[in-house]
């Protein structure tokens, strides 16, 4: 599992990438456990970036489902972003789209989060 | 395969309220098309209304037939479906034609056999009822929800000669011209599914069962007990969402993981079980469609087929 990170201000985007499946969890579960370790109160806001995600089987959702759990036992934020359109499909079927909060874009899900990480965002980008 | 009971936990009825909904979305559904006679309304029911109206998920505790034309009746649980089944038995054969039941019982939990007190053959001497499980409870079980103050009728009043027979999980018996393997599932208190085999088919009846996903062996285990089989009647309760979170170990599972073990199976047909009962006649439509759409999402080999249980749905082999 492909992890890439990319800190704002006080937000984390993680990009993931490629096929979350039985082959692939233990990466992602590995390469998530530092990040979501840091998430708690007064901490890093993290956001998911699943642009670059084709598939997510249920033992992936489940990963999530800890790394949420953990994250808001310790008071922290973690959000989901950039679902492809089949992607987006599974979080609604499995109802994983009422555990995270989803939003379109990085860019949103920043707005929402953190609005300093936004503004590193955008300065980032020169927008 | 008929299905005489479907719902989990507790048997859910129509009321007034869902029936006249149902009525409207019908009658609003049917104006312009010239239904005006009985066969036109029957036959565009059947084939045009949307099936969330056209019919009810039920209604029915666990209740499942094996039916492959022999004198002997075969069963899976004893929930409320089971009343509707012997009444349909003794309208058919008549009240005193003698018959043999045999009954696999995956747990003791009350959905699954709360029907036995209303199972009318139950009362007819001449009729023989052979109980299969795997808890060693499963006679005591049975007699005492039969006992006072819970019940008019103690189990020893019964007609019908009524044996208990304990399985071991993973072996083989024959019975009633079906090879039957029980395997221990995740659910409080255990429960057990069965696999039934006759003439190169294959049946799973695995209800009551929670799939931990974090165990690859389990996974793995799970996947050799469907193998290959021609129909997997699955617990599918609740959401995944649901199943690894807030009723993680409650013993039940979800669509998703019913797909993808099925999948993992070479399973060929896919039937959701043991619908959760606070879900109305278009949550489950609607948990369906969104089954099919996974398994399309999800396939890499051979499609699946998919169906969700109603009482009164049959399905040939």
């Amino acid at each position: 599992m492909h992890i890439t990170q990319e800190h704002h201000a006080d937000a984390l985007v993680l990009t993931l990438a490629g096929r979350i499946d039985n082959s692939t969890t233990e990466g992602l579960k590995a390469g998530l456990d530092a990040y979501v370790a840091t998430c708690q109160a007064g901490g890093d806001r993290l956001v998911l970036d699943f642009s670059k995600v084709e598939y997510i089987s249920s033992v992936g959702l489940r990963v999530l489902m800890l790394a949420a759990k953990q994250s808001r036992e310790q008071g922290g934020t973690i959000v989901v972003a950039a679902l492809q359109p089949v992607v987006r499909e599974i979080f609604e079927i499995s109802r994983f789209n009422l555990v995270f909060e989803c939003f379109g874009t990085v860019r949103e899900a920043l707005a929402k989060v953190s609005p300093a990480g936004l503004a590193a965002y955008d300065a980032k980008r020169g927008t | 395969m008929k299905f005489w009971g479907t719902r989990g936990s507790i048997p859910v009825a129509l009321d007034s309220a869902t029936i006249r909904g149902k009525l409207t979305r019908a009658i609003v559904a049917a104006a312009g098309k010239g239904l005006d006679t009985q066969e036109k309304a029957r036959a565009w029911v059947e084939n045009q209304l949307e099936f969330s109206v056209s019919h009810t998920f039920g209604g029915n505790s666990a209740c499942v037939q094996l039916d492959a034309g022999d004198k002997e009746y075969v069963l899976c649980d004893l929930g409320s479906g089971v009343r509707v089944f012997g009444n349909h038995v003794v309208a058919r054969d008549g009240a005193s034609k003698p018959n043999v039941y045999h009954v696999f019982v995956s747990h003791l939990h009350w959905d699954h056999i709360m029907g036995f007190p209303f199972f009318a053959p139950a009362y007819v001497p001449g009729n023989t009822i052979r109980i299969y499980g795997c808890h060693k409870e499963l006679e005591s079980a049975l007699r005492r929800q039969q006992d006072a103050p819970c019940f008019p009728v103690p189990f020893h009043r019964l007609g019908a000669s009524i044996e208990f027979v304990t399985l071991e999980p993973g072996r083989s018996y024959d019975v009633a011209g079906w090879s039957v393997t029980a395997k221990l599932q995740a659910h409080s208190g255990d429960s057990y599914g069965y696999r039934f085999v006759r003439d190169g088919r294959v049946v799973v009846y695995t209800t009551d069962s929670e799939h931990r996903l974090d165990d690859p062996s389990a996974v793995e285990a799970a996947a050799t007990f469907f193998a290959d089989a021609d129909l997997v009647i699955f617990d599918a309760m609740y959401s995944l969402a649901e199943a690894v979170s807030v009723k993680e170990d409650w013993g039940h599972s979800s669509n998703v993981v019913g797909v993808e073990l099925c999948q993992l199976a070479n399973a060929k047909h896919l039937v959701l079980f043991h619908h959760e009962p606070a879900n109305d006649d278009e949550r489950i439509a609607q948990i369906w469609q969104e089954t099919l759409r996974y398994e399309e999402i999800s396939r890499s080999g051979e499609s699946l087929r998919i169906s969700t249980a109603y009482d009164g749905l049959e399905i040939e082999l």
